[in-house]
């Protein structure tokens, strides 16, 4: 056993060795120098990247979400134009079938009314052409039967064509 | 003390030493063996290198070891390693220096958690085997921590006011009616430059020297009881070995007030340092 150095009045409160002192503060400054230097700023940049990466998350979910909200008006907005553009297109086409209703409506009045007076003219043509036919045959008959009623033969062509005109004419006017 | 010379108190016999002789320190390499030409000289290693300052080279090591370890490589989602860090770490950050110091606390930290570690580790060593010796129970490294303690909080108060201005501050404090300064100042300069760093050392040593003390009062103590025999002391008695029983199981308690009382002091002595910063920093109010 080696004598206290500090073997005083103060017992105990004085060190032992100086060397306790010494390597003491030396030590605790070599702990100091490895926090200040290593542990301390290694923390506090774990604390900064982890919230950055926090902060950094909400902002994305942010963003997202005012995404997702575009896209749904985006998508809405698309909707309406598509149910807008159908009502179009009903509207055009319910125009159009009027109109080629109408067109074919048209055109079979104007084919009706075509083929009624080409009806009309050929019934007229007929006529003429049996009115002209019967003229003829019925100034021969009426002739013929003058005669024999007359019992004179009315070969006056001159003036057995006057008396048939004459009966024809009141023939007309009488029907 | 009873009759036929019964005694409780065996004082003869050579009960084994335990009191303050037992905190000298032990060169690890005793210098008679080795150095025989020296003589009665003692060799600088019987002072520098002994069982207590080998101690305090460990813990320091094995402060530093800790620390590094625990902040290796760290993540923003913390593993079990970073997340021990980290919890000590935020507990010396958020719950002393930034709660005591205020929003400049980040410069001052790396100096609360080496000293919070470092005699925390320090302290443990009082109940960790192959150590079972507080090492701020030697006073020495007690007063050069509260050393480093004073030069930090008078240095940041001189850099930040200036000497003049500081010493007056920490001398005469705002709102004191003149007349009554001749009493205040030297109270004040008493208590803020001389008992501060006094009872900072003081009382870290004190705890853990009382500690160990009575560590080894009921440990060696009470093994020296429980096996002491016949041979040892001529008025002996079986109760001398119940009360070595008792006193063993005892121990058991005192060692757990052992830790608490480590723990605590550690604690105690950062969170005074940083109050001790914070009022060289505070503006005259």
């Amino acid at each position: 056993m080696y004598p206290l150095e500090s073997a005083g009045p103060l017992g105990p409160l004085l060190p032992e060795h100086l060397s306790e002192l010494v390597v003491g503060l030396i030590l605790f400054a070599l702990i100091w120098l490895i926090m200040a230097k290593k542990v301390v700023p290694g923390f506090e940049r774990t604390y900064q990247q982890r919230d950055d990466a926090i902060r950094g998350g909400i902002e994305r979910a942010e963003r997202a979400q005012t995404e997702a909200e575009a896209a749904l008006a985006q998508y809405n907005a698309q909707l309406a134009g598509a149910e807008q553009e159908a009502s179009q297109i009903r509207d055009q086409a319910r125009a159009a079938s009027a109109q080629v209703q109408a067109e074919a409506r048209l055109k079979a009045e104007a084919e009706a009314d075509r083929v009624l007076a080409g009806a009309r003219t050929q019934l007229e043509a007929d006529r003429a052409h049996a009115m002209s036919e019967l003229r003829g045959q019925i100034g021969g008959l009426a002739t013929d039967l003058a005669g024999k009623i007359l019992g004179e033969v009315l070969t006056e062509d001159e003036r057995a064509r006057r008396t048939v005109d004459r009966f024809i004419a009141d023939l007309e006017t009488t029907s | 003390m009873g009759p036929g010379g019964f005694s409780l108190i065996p004082l003869e016999g050579g009960p084994p030493e335990f009191g303050v002789s037992a905190f000298e320190s032990r060169p690890l390499f005793p210098s008679q063996i080795w150095l025989e030409s020296s003589g009665q000289q003692a060799a600088w290693t019987d002072v520098w290198v002994t069982n207590h300052i080998a101690q305090a080279v460990i813990g320091a090591a094995l402060v530093i070891g800790f620390w590094l370890l625990v902040s290796r490589r760290p993540k923003i989602v913390p593993g079990k390693r970073q997340f021990v860090g980290e919890y000590l770490y935020e507990m010396i950050r958020n719950g002393v220096a930034r709660s005591i110091i205020g929003p400049q606390y980040r410069r001052y930290l790396p100096y609360l958690l080496a000293l919070f570690s470092f005699i925390l580790v320090n302290n443990l060593f009082g109940q960790f085997f192959l150590f079972m010796f507080p090492t701020f129970s030697k006073i020495g490294f007690a007063w050069g921590l509260a050393a480093a303690s004073w030069i930090l909080y008078n240095g940041v108060g001189v850099k930040r006011y200036g000497l003049i201005k500081y010493f007056s501050k920490m001398t005469m404090p705002h709102g004191v009616p003149k007349p009554l300064l001749i009493l205040v100042a030297p109270l004040e300069f008493i208590s803020n430059f001389l008992v501060r760093p006094l009872t900072l050392g003081l009382r870290l040593f004190a705890n853990l020297f009382a500690g160990h003390l009575v560590i080894m009062v009921f440990v060696v103590g009470g093994s020296w009881l429980l096996w002491s025999t016949k041979a040892s002391s001529p008025d002996y008695s079986p109760i001398w070995n119940l009360a070595g029983g008792l006193s063993l199981l005892m121990s058991l308690a005192v060692f757990a007030i052992e830790l608490l009382v480590g723990c605590l002091q550690a604690y105690i002595f950062t969170v005074l340092t940083a109050q001790y910063v914070s009022s060289s920093l505070a503006e005259e109010h």
